[in-house]
């Protein structure tokens, strides 16, 4: 996840992440990880980040950090279901992979190099 | 081909969804995506987020996921759908630097062998969970790519990187990719993607080219490059074996 700003809301950062911050800590599916300090509304990244276990690169001459994903179980998947994917078209429409519910779904990784 | 494949299953309740792996977005994609005239969504993905939530470490792959939202086969190279009559060689044009010349005939070493992966593709669409292609919830995780905190960086820094390009400032980009691959070895997609933004040319092999430019070798700014690596690791090691 991309940031320009180290305290984000709560919502932009449940989006960007999948983590839901609750009273009692960060909650990702059954996985929850208590935090260090209680989340308002407005989050601190890096505390946040530190306690779930996720990187932070930063480009600070550049106002830019990205949050690496959770490395939960040491694999890429912490479990078998699908995250949510929003990615846009050609026009710019924003696509939501949850969308095709009750299809199977092929998701197909190309590149034009 | 693949459309070919989509349009036989679709009414079988199967979807195909393509995501084109480009941080030049629209500009990079659009040719491709019009050439296809795609019935399915077909997505742009400027920062590579099919890395990051499904653990893509190459192109062509596929995840493969059920009606309710469980991926049953996690990120692994997806050959194209075998054909009736097989693709003549490819002739290339005289003039072709030799460069591509031997980029296409590594490529060409690549196993594909497609018939297993789309007879179990065609099985897993007729029988669904009964299929015995379609792997169990624990099986899916263990399969997915092993990540530990390193790699993890080297996601955030590959994302570092595609922003810094898209905002203009190439050098910064340079420095983030290289880091992004040091921490990310395995991962051919991350490498790919910072080396084709490194054109040689103007003709519409510029982003195949993927290593050094004759003209200025020193300029190079990475330590591998699409040819040298592919040597090195040997082209029958470029994907995993496809396991049943």
């Amino acid at each position: 996840m991309l940031l320009r700003s180290l305290r984000i809301p709560r919502s932009e950062f449940e989006t960007g992440t999948g983590w839901t911050l609750k009273p009692h800590g960060a909650c990702h599916g059954d996985v929850c990880i208590p935090l260090s300090q209680p989340s308002g509304d407005t989050i601190d990244v890096a505390a946040v980040a530190k306690d779930i276990g996720m990187p932070l690169a930063a480009a600070p001459e550049h106002g830019l950090w990205a949050l690496g994903p959770a490395s939960i179980g040491s694999r890429a998947l912490a479990s078998a279901q699908a995250p949510e994917l929003t990615l846009p078209d050609l026009d710019g429409n924003e696509f939501h992979l949850s969308s095709l519910r009750g299809q199977k779904v092929l998701l197909y990784a190309w590149a034009p190099y | 081909m693949w459309q070919a494949l989509r349009k036989e299953l679709h009414p079988k309740g199967f979807e195909l969804v393509t995501v084109g792996l480009d941080t030049l977005g629209d500009a990079g994609c659009r040719a491709s995506i019009e050439a296809a005239k795609p019935e399915h969504p077909s997505l742009i993905d400027r920062h590579h987020a099919l890395a990051d939530l499904f653990g893509v470490i190459n192109i062509p792959s596929s995840v493969w996921i059920n009606e309710d939202g469980t991926i049953v086969r996690p990120a692994e190279a997806a050959p194209a759908p075998p054909q009736a009559t097989p693709a003549p060689p490819r002739i290339l044009p005289p003039g072709t630097p030799q460069r591509f010349r031997d980029i296409v005939a590594e490529a060409t070493k690549i196993p594909k062998s497609p018939e297993a992966y789309h007879a179990a593709l065609r099985d897993w669409v007729e029988h669904g969970a009964k299929s015995r292609f379609a792997l169990r919830p624990d099986e899916v995780v263990a399969r997915s790519r092993p990540r530990d905190n390193a790699k993890a960086l080297g996601h955030a820094y590959f994302q570092l990187a595609t922003q810094l390009e898209i905002d203009g400032h190439h050098a910064a980009a340079v420095q983030h990719f290289r880091e992004a691959h040091r921490l990310v070895p395995d991962s051919w997609t991350f490498r790919r993607q910072a080396w084709s933004l490194e054109k040689v040319g103007d003709g519409p092999i510029a982003r195949f080219w993927q290593g050094p430019n004759p003209e200025a070798p020193e300029a190079w700014p990475y330590e591998g490059d699409w040819l040298a690596d592919i040597c090195e690791s040997g082209a029958e090691n470029y994907n995993e074996p496809w396991r049943p």
